[in-house]
C-alpha cells in the first residue's frame, strides 16, 4: 500500500519499491518495499544470508538497482548515484579508516571526497570531533586506537558532510558493551538533528532500540513496525514446551486443547492470549510426556519464529 | 513520533541548501584526486622500508651489476656495463616505486579505505588519477634522486639533456603505475601481483634493452637472437629506454651500432604507452563491479 506523502517527507525518506536482486542466478532480494521516514532509527534485522547486506550496498549505491525503485532523499538512485552519494553517509561493517593517517588526516581524506575544504571544513571538523569526543585525539595515529574510538572516527566521517540519511552495516560488530551504548547514544543524538539512521544487524537486542525496525528472511521484509507493536502482535506470552516425543505432543495439543503449536528445532511453541494461565493445562493434559514447560514474554525472535518457523541465528 | 514525518528541529529546505557544508555541495574531482595522490605521498614516506627499498635496491644492483660485468661487456657506443645499466636502473626504480604505489589498492580494499573512497560522490577519476599521480610522483622523486647521485659521481656527464630525461622519467612513471593498477585493481590477493610482477613486469624490464642491447633482427643473428630482438621491438618499454640512454650520454653515437630509433619514435612510442595504459586501467575501474565487493 503506497500512502501519499507530503512532498518534504517524500524527500527525506528512503523509499524502495519491489526491489528485486540476484547474484547470477541466487536471488538475494525478492520484492522489497519500504518506507523510512526522517529522524527515525530504523533496523533491518535478519540472520546471515537474510537479504540485509545487498539491500544496504544498494542503498549505499555501492551495486546498481536491477528491478525496482529505490529513493533516497527524493533521489532515485538509479537516475543520480552520485546525487544520492552526496546525501548519505556510510559506515561500513568492515573499517574504512587509513591506519597509518591520524584522525585528522582521515577526516580530511573523507572532506576532499565530499567537497569541503578551507574554513567550512575546518569549522566543520572541529564540531565532529567535539560531538563524538575526538578532540583530543585527532593527532593521533588511527592504528593506535582502540575498536571503540576507531568506529566513532567512522561515524565522525559519516555525518561530515552533513547527510540526510546514514546507513551503517553491523554497527556494533567488535565493539564492547559500553562502546556500544556510545555509539547508541551518537545514533540517537543524529537521528534527533533529522538524520534517518538505517543499520542493519543480526542481533535481536540491536534491533529492539531501534525506532522501527523491518525483519528481513530470504530476501523478503517478512514484519515491520515498532518493537512495541511487533511484540503485541505475538500476544502476552510463549509456551515453549521440550519432549522425546515432539510429533504426539503436538498433535494432543491440537486435538485436545486447541491450541496451535509450532515446531521449532527441537521444541514446540505456542502463543496464546493467557500464557501464564495456559502453562498448569499444559503440563496436565501431557503430564510425564513432556520434559520441561516455560512461559515467557514475546520477544523479537518470536515474531520471526511465528513468520517463518525457523530459529533466528 | 511518526515514522514518516519529518522532525521540526531539522527544515529540510536548510538541509538542502543555504549551508556552504551541506550535503549537496558538489564536491571537485581535481580536490579528491589531489587529496588521494597527497595521501599516497604521506604514506609511502611513513614506512620508510619502502623508501630505502625502492632506491637502495637498483642502487645495488646498478653498481653491482656494473662492477660484476664491468670486463665482459662492450655495449652499444663502447660503453661499459656501468654505463650501459644506467637508464635499466632509473627504469628499474621507477618500476618498483610504481608497483609498491600500485600494490597498495588492493592493500586499501582489503583493509577497508576503498570502499569509502569508491561510494563518495566524486566518480571514479579521482581514484585512478589519485593513485598514479601519487604513485608517479613518488616513482619520479625517487629516480631524481637516484638522477642526483649520478650527476654527483660523474656516471654521466652533466648537461641541458637533463631536462628531457626528467620529462621522460615522468611519462614512464605514469605510464608504470597505470599499469600497475591494469594488474592490481581487478586481484584481490597482494600474492597474485607478485605472480604478475614476476612473469610480467620484471620481463617487460628485462626485454627493453636495460640489462643486454636489443638484440639484431636477421642476418647473422640465429633464429634465438631473432625471436627476442623482435619481442624486445614490440616491448614498449624499450623505446623511452632508448632515449634515456641518447639523454644520458649525449656524446656517443648509438646509432652506428645497434637498434636506435629517432628520437621522435622513442617519445611517440613513450607517450603513447602513457596514453594507452592509463586508458586501459581507466575502462577497468569504470567497468568492474565485483572488485568494489571484495572486501
Amino acid at each position: 500500500m503506497i500512502i501519499p506523502f507530503p512532498k518534504s517527507a517524500q524527500a527525506a525518506a528512503i523509499v524502495c519499491e519491489g526491489v528485486h536482486h540476484a547474484y547470477g542466478e541466487r536471488a538475494a532480494l525478492r520484492g522489497v518495499d519500504l518506507r523510512i521516514g526522517a529522524g527515525e532509527i530504523f533496523a533491518l534485522l535478519g540472520p546471515n544470508g537474510s537479504g540485509k547486506t545487498t539491500l544496504f550496498r544498494l542503498l549505499s549505491t555501492l551495486v546498481p538497482v536491477q528491478r525496482g525503485r529505490i529513493e533516497v532523499a527524493g533521489l532515485d538512485v538509479a537516475v543520480d548515484p552520485l546525487a544520492v552519494r552526496r546525501q548519505i553517509g556510510i559506515v561500513f561493517q568492515s573499517p574504512s579508516l587509513d591506519k597509518k593517517l591520524t584522525v585528522d588526516e582521515n577526516i580530511a581524506c573523507q572532506a576532499a571526497l565530499y567537497g569541503l575544504s578551507g574554513d567550512g571544513l575546518r569549522k566543520r571538523r572541529d564540531e565532529v570531533l567535539a560531538q563524538l569526543k575526538l578532540t583530543d585525539r585527532r593527532g593521533e595515529f588511527c592504528e593506535t586506537l582502540s575498536g571503540g574510538l576507531r568506529r566513532r572516527v567512522e561515524l565522525a566521517k559519516g555525518i561530515l558532510h552533513r547527510p540526510q540519511v546514514m546507513l551503517l552495516d553491523e554497527p556494533s560488530t567488535g565493539l564492547d558493551p559500553s562502546a556500544r551504548i556510545d555509539l547508541w547514544q551518537t545514533l540517537r543524538s543524529m537521528a534527533d538533528e533529522g538524520i534517518s539512521v538505517v543499520l542493519t544487524t543480526h542481533l535481536l537486542e540491536e534491533a529492539e532500540k531501534s525506532d522501527r525496525l523491518a525483519i528481513m528472511f530470504e530476501g523478503q521484509v517478512i514484519a515491520e513496525g515498532t518493537p512495541d507493536s511487533l511484540r503485541g502482535e505475538m500476544g502476552d506470552g510463549v509456551i515453549s514446551i521440550q519432549s522425546g516425543d515432539l510429533d504426539g505432543v503436538e498433535s494432543t495439543l491440537r486435538q485436545e486443547l486447541g491450541l496451535d503449536p509450532q515446531r521449532v528445532a527441537q521444541e514446540l511453541r505456542v502463543r496464546c492470549a493467557d500464557a501464564p494461565g495456559m502453562v498448569p493445562r499444559i503440563a496436565q493434559t501431557l503430564g510425564d510426556r513432556m520434559q520441561s514447560i516455560s512461559v515467557g514474554r514475546p520477544g523479537l525472535e518470536d515474531v520471526f519464529i511465528a513468520k517463518t518457523g525457523h530459529r533466528f541465528d | 513520533m511518526s515514522a514518516i514525518t519529518p522532525s521540526p528541529a531539522a527544515p529540510l529546505a536548510n538541509r538542502y541548501s543555504g549551508d556552504s557544508v551541506a550535503g549537496g555541495v558538489r564536491p571537485s574531482g581535481m580536490a579528491a584526486a589531489w587529496m588521494l595522490a597527497k595521501r599516497e605521498w604521506i604514506r609511502f614516506f611513513r614506512q620508510r622500508n619502502r623508501v630505502i627499498s625502492a632506491v637502495v635496491q637498483p642502487l645495488l644492483f646498478w653498481l653491482l651489476f656494473g662492477t660484476g660485468l664491468q670486463g665482459s661487456f662492450v655495449g652499444q657506443g663502447e660503453q661499459t656495463f656501468l654505463e650501459h645499466f644506467l637508464p635499466g636502473t632509473l627504469a628499474l626504480i621507477v618500476l618498483f616505486t610504481a608497483i609498491f604505489a600500485t600494490i597498495s589498492v588492493i592493500e586499501d580494499r582489503r583493509e577497508g579505505f576503498m570502499q569509502a573512497v569508491l561510494v563518495a560522490p566524486v566518480g571514479r577519476w579521482p581514484v585512478l588519477a589519485g593513485k598514479v599521480l601519487g604513485g608517479a610522483a613518488i616513482a619520479w622523486v625517487q629516480a631524481m634522486l637516484f638522477l642526483f647521485l649520478v650527476y654527483l659521481f660523474r656516471a654521466a656527464p652533466f648537461s641541458a639533456s637533463v631536462i628531457g630525461v626528467m620529462l621522460l622519467l615522468a611519462i614512464v612513471a605514469v605510464a608504470m603505475c597505470s599499469l600497475g593498477m591494469i594488474v592490481a585493481w581487478p586481484m584481490d590477493s597482494t600474492q597474485g601481483f607478485h605472480a604478475i610482477m614476476m612473469l610480467g613486469l620484471m620481463p617487460m624490464w628485462l626485454l627493453s634493452g636495460t640489462f643486454f642491447p636489443v638484440a639484431p633482427l636477421g642476418g647473422d643473428a640465429g633464429i634465438g637472437q631473432t625471436i627476442l630482438g623482435l619481442i624486445m621491438r614490440a616491448n614498449p618499454l624499450t623505446y623511452p629506454i632508448v632515449e634515456l640512454r641518447r639523454l644520458l650520454y649525449p656524446g656517443v653515437d648509438f646509432a652506428a651500432s645497434g637498434f636506435a630509433p629517432s628520437p621522435v619514435i622513442c617519445w611517440a612510442v613513450s607517450v603513447a604507452f602513457m596514453i594507452g595504459t592509463s586508458l586501459i586501467a581507466w575502462r577497468l575501474m569504470r567497468g568492474s563491479r565485483r572488485a568494489d565487493l571484495v572486501a
